[in-house]
């Protein structure tokens, strides 16, 4: 009954506006406003594009400004610092670019619509504006360019030495987290020894692997570098930590990877935002399926004593379930039971 | 009633000239550029519905995620669930082919392949394409790649989902997403079909503009969007055997085993054998092609502002020279920039630092463009038609994405931004939005030429605003749910506490994307009303200069009856101090405006006079034949 009542609504609607539009054509014919080059909707045109500047410049302003605490996600680590005032910088640059140019197009449009006594200027080239306006934007975005060259470079060096490695792994729909223990060097894995015990593929015939453990969270201490050595297992992901500005894919086959410094524990971060919920967060920013939009794993970050703590507190694999070295060669099984009773 | 019955006659007189035609000769395998254009144009319409209409459902998810979609059962039928809510797949495949509709079968077929096929033969002077014949093919492969792409709409385990760029493994392996079964074999199919389709008919248009130029028409005489349909043609015939050769090589890893894109996967409880493949070499291929695409959808629009702009300002383009040279600009480096799509691909960052470098350097042709454009409307004398609105439109789309774009370019800060919501409104003000207005300025500026009638101008101006601030409304504030690290390609954000707000926000981008989507049929009917009912257009509507208005009202085939016209000046001598109009044709000799012409083309006016005595000759030796 509503449906019917609706379609009964939108053809009248239609109709009435069936009616305005013919009613409109014909007043356009009986005025002879068709005729003329430009009729009376010229000066309206032209005032509209002003009006439509004003009125939305000052809705972009306005939400600019009172937003501009929840767009901005605080920093979380050394390099974001420098990405985001390159990205201010840029801002400000494409920000006056943009309001010049919107200023012009708009008020163009209104100073210089149609008048029948008037002629247009004959004005087809000018090599001196040309080679202004191609090699301005030229040195600007140079300078843009070199900035931010070098804070990409900085960015994707080479970690250092002793920076803390955890690895993460992609896959359908979830992260793997997993540490290298105390000998901060990851174990070997190979995709065919995955399973159910098994997530991340780790070879425990490799002696590096006796200590590594996961962990439901990423833990990582403040001030230290760290290095995520990132990895997917069936499709392509993204490990994208938004505070920490940090994105890197995930790529099965090719382990990349992504090294930054943490400058707030989570707590400090609680205490300055006034939010005691607040994590840092990882989610996937390459499309993966069906839960690609539900990949979330949190980032704890800890003051350096405390991560040391908790590192000397985490179980190895193999601790946790001795059912992954049982198969291994009898010289590396008592290896891994020599390091299973250590790490008990 | 008097128009009616005119176009009756009109109609009818119009049929005595073709009796030659019948129906299917005519409007359906036809090999008049003309009737392909339309063709083209028409199935462009109806596929910027669907796409349309496809964002429209999941805009209503990312909007109301609570929302009890139930209502849409009867067209989406299982992809709603009991509760109501829409599959996550399914919303996937929404916005996959969403962007593959839009991007290729809307803003590459709907765009060049109506205004290249149109205008090409008639703004150069041409009878038709080079080969008729090999342009019918182009748009029936066009038409077979639509039809496997709709089919593959309806399949139970749905279309294509792996995002328009159908990366690998996602789009290779079926265990990974339903989609990637049937609807990812049907997409390479129909991908197939219109990468022949775009290759036809670019060899078409470079050979049509290169040869069969009518006499005088040089290429610094061709018009500007003549320029833009030539280059846009280099660039498809050059990187569409690109996308091809990924796509083969997708097809072999999906049905022959091996293993190019493919490497240690684990995947549905089993190891797969495939080893020693590399999914970043599929994203190089696909951008090999994918950024050029983006420049073979924009050049045309661009094209066809220049022209529109020039004509409606009653003034010369500024720069035409630098115009030229920008566009020409942008071709070669369109091919140089790729890898900025994959700069936290895990490729090479030196080789990022180099994409980064060269990626900045193409905005400077763009810059120089747009302060062209300015330029032209500076001391201009505007006249406000729909065309001229939705040109000064794309201007503004042109500069807020092409502005976005130097963040993006720049690979430090594409960090951050890379994949979220930024992206998404970069690339559809600056690509969607602008291509598709400089469409809209195509239809609305040579619908007199395409159908002997005028649009209605007001529904324009109603179109046109409605549309103007609807897409503002949807894509702006797409900046800020950007910047703020919202991701693409989600379903709903709520599962982050960084991304858990702006839901208001996104509600509002929703409503102003559904009343956009609602004011395009304002555009429909006029375009169809117009079409049988519009006023009886006048030869020269907008008062232009180019070749094509000086075809009769219905150019039969061939285009001029008789002698195809020469040209002697450029197109764009409008308001020249001097002369009586304020346009000048470019047929009209220079010769005969002695009191407007320019010093330099005075002594050209000696050497004009030895053509147009060539031609006088032509003139009577056919004469004294047909006696």
């Amino acid at each position: 009954m509503y449906g019917f009542l609706i379609a009964i609504g939108i053809l009248l609607l239609l109709s009435i506006v069936w009616m305005v539009y013919r009613i409109q054509t014909l007043v356009t014919v009986v005025k002879g406003s068709d005729k003329k080059i430009a009729s009376g909707s010229n000066k309206v045109n032209a005032f509209l594009f002003v009006a439509f500047m004003v009125v939305f410049g000052a809705l972009m302003t306005w939400y600019s400004i009172k937003e501009f605490d929840n767009y901005q996600l605080p920093i979380g680590s050394e390099h974001g610092v420098i990405t985001d005032r390159l990205f201010w910088i840029t801002m400000a640059v494409t920000g006056v670019v943009f309001i010049i140019t919107h200023i012009l197009l708009f008020w163009f449009p209104y100073k210089y619509q149609y008048d029948e006594k008037r002629k247009a200027a004959f004005f087809p080239h000018n090599n001196r504006l040309e080679v202004i306006w191609t090699v301005v934007p030229a040195v600007v975005l140079a300078l843009l360019v070199i900035s931010g060259w070098k804070a990409w470079s900085d960015i994707t060096g080479p970690a250092p030495e002793n920076a803390h490695v955890v690895e993460i792994m992609g896959y359908q729909f979830a992260w793997e987290v997993r540490y290298p223990g105390m000998d901060n060097v990851l174990g070997e894995y190979d995709y065919r020894l995955i399973n159910a015990t098994n997530v991340s593929g780790v070879d425990f015939s490799d002696k590096n692997s006796f200590d590594d453990f996961n962990t439901p969270i990423v833990v990582i201490p403040k001030g230290e570098p760290v290095i995520f050595k990132i990895r997917a297992r069936d499709v392509l992901h993204s490990v994208f930590a938004p505070h920490m500005r940090l994105k890197m894919d995930a790529v099965p086959g090719m382990p990349t990877r992504f090294w930054f410094t943490a400058t707030k524990t989570t707590e400090e971060m609680r205490a300055e935002l006034n939010d005691p919920e607040f994590e840092y967060e990882i989610a996937c920013t390459e499309v993966c399926g069906r839960g690609h939009f539900s990949m979330r794993k949190v980032i704890t970050v800890v003051e350096p004593a405390e991560y040391k703590k908790w590192l000397a507190e985490q179980k190895p694999y193999i601790v946790n379930n001795p059912s992954l070295v049982a198969d291994l060669p009898t010289e590396l099984k008592e290896l891994a039971e020599i390091s299973i009773s250590e790490n008990k | 009633m008097a128009t009616a019955q005119s176009a009756l006659h009109s109609a009818t007189a119009h049929d005595d000239h073709e009796h030659h035609d019948n129906f299917i000769t005519k409007y359906i395998f036809s090999t008049d550029h003309k009737m392909i254009g339309k063709q083209f144009l028409v199935t462009g319409i109806f596929w910027a519905l669907i796409g349309g209409f496809l964002s429209v459902l999941f805009r209503l998810q990312l909007g109301f995620p609570e929302m009890d979609m139930s209502f849409l059962k009867p067209i989406l039928g299982g992809w709603i669930d009991d509760t109501g809510a829409l599959n996550p797949e399914f919303y996937l495949a929404l916005v996959t082919m969403h962007g593959t509709i839009m991007v290729f079968f809307v803003l590459t077929a709907g765009l060049s392949g109506t205004f290249s096929n149109f205008l090409i033969p008639l703004q150069i002077g041409a009878r038709d394409m080079a080969s008729g014949f090999m342009n019918m093919l182009s748009y029936w492969f066009f038409f077979i790649s639509g039809v496997i792409m709709f089919i593959s709409l309806f399949l139970e385990t749905g279309p294509a989902a792996g995002g328009w760029v159908v990366y690998p493994p996602l789009s290779a392996l079926e265990q990974a997403i339903p989609g990637s079964g049937m609807g990812m074999t049907l997409w390479l199919i129909a991908m197939t079909f219109f990468i022949a389709s775009s290759l036809l008919g670019g060899i078409n248009y470079i050979t049509t503009v290169i040869n069969l130029r009518t006499k005088g028409m040089s290429f610094s005489k061709l018009p500007l969007t003549i320029w833009s349909f030539f280059l846009t043609a280099v660039i498809g015939l050059l990187s569409f055997p690109v996308l091809f050769a990924a796509a083969l090589l997708l097809v072999f890893d999906r049905s022959f085993g091996t293993s190019f894109y493919l490497s240690d996967i684990y995947i549905g409880g089993e190891a797969l054998s495939n080893t020693g493949g590399s999914a970043v070499l599929y994203q190089h291929l696909f951008w090999f092609l994918g950024h050029p695409e983006v420049y073979i959808v924009l050049l045309p629009a661009l094209g066809i502002t220049s022209e529109v702009i020039a004509t409606n300002s009653r003034k010369p383009i500024f720069g035409y020279k630098a115009m030229i040279i920008s566009m020409l600009g942008i071709t070669i480096l369109s091919f140089v920039v790729w890898a900025h799509h994959m700069f936290v691909s895990g490729l090479n960052p030196f080789l990022g630092s180099i994409f980064m470098f060269l990626t900045l350097i193409i905005a400077i042709p763009s810059a120089v463009k747009v302060f062209n454009y300015l330029t032209t409307l500076w001391r201009g004398n505007l006249i406000f038609t729909p065309a001229m609105l939705f040109s000064i439109g794309l201007v503004s789309f042109f500069i807020s994405g092409g502005l976005t774009g130097i963040f993006l370019g720049n690979s430090a800060i594409d960090i951050q931004l890379h994949d979220t919501y930024f992206v998404v409104a970069h690339f559809h003000l600056v690509m969607g939005s602008a291509s598709f207005f400089g469409l809209m300025a195509g239809v609305y500026h040579w619908f007199p030429k395409m159908f002997g009638r005028m649009m209605d101008a007001k529904l324009g101006y109603i179109h046109f605003w409605l549309t103007f601030i609807g897409v503002y409304l949807v894509f702006f504030p797409m900046h800020y749910i950007g910047i703020a690290g919202f991701p693409r390609r989600y379903y709903t954000w709520t599962n982050f506490e960084f991304s858990s707000m702006y839901t208001d926000l996104n509600m509002f981008i929703s409503i102003a994307a559904i009343l956009t989507f609602v004011a395009q049929f304002i555009f429909l009917f006029n375009f169809f009303y117009s079409m049988y009912r519009g006023r009886k257009a006048s030869l020269n509507p907008w008062r232009s200069n180019t070749l094509e208005w000086t075809t009769p009202l219905h150019p039969g085939h061939g285009n001029w009856p008789g002698e195809i016209p020469s040209v002697y000046r450029w197109p764009y001598d409008y308001s020249k101090p001097g002369a009586k109009e304020d346009f000048i044709m470019q047929t009209v000799p220079l010769s005969a405006t002695p009191e407007s012409n320019l010093p330099h083309e005075q002594e050209l006016v000696k050497l004009e006079k030895e053509i147009i005595s060539e031609e006088e000759e032509v003139l009577i030796a056919n004469e004294s034949r047909e006696s």
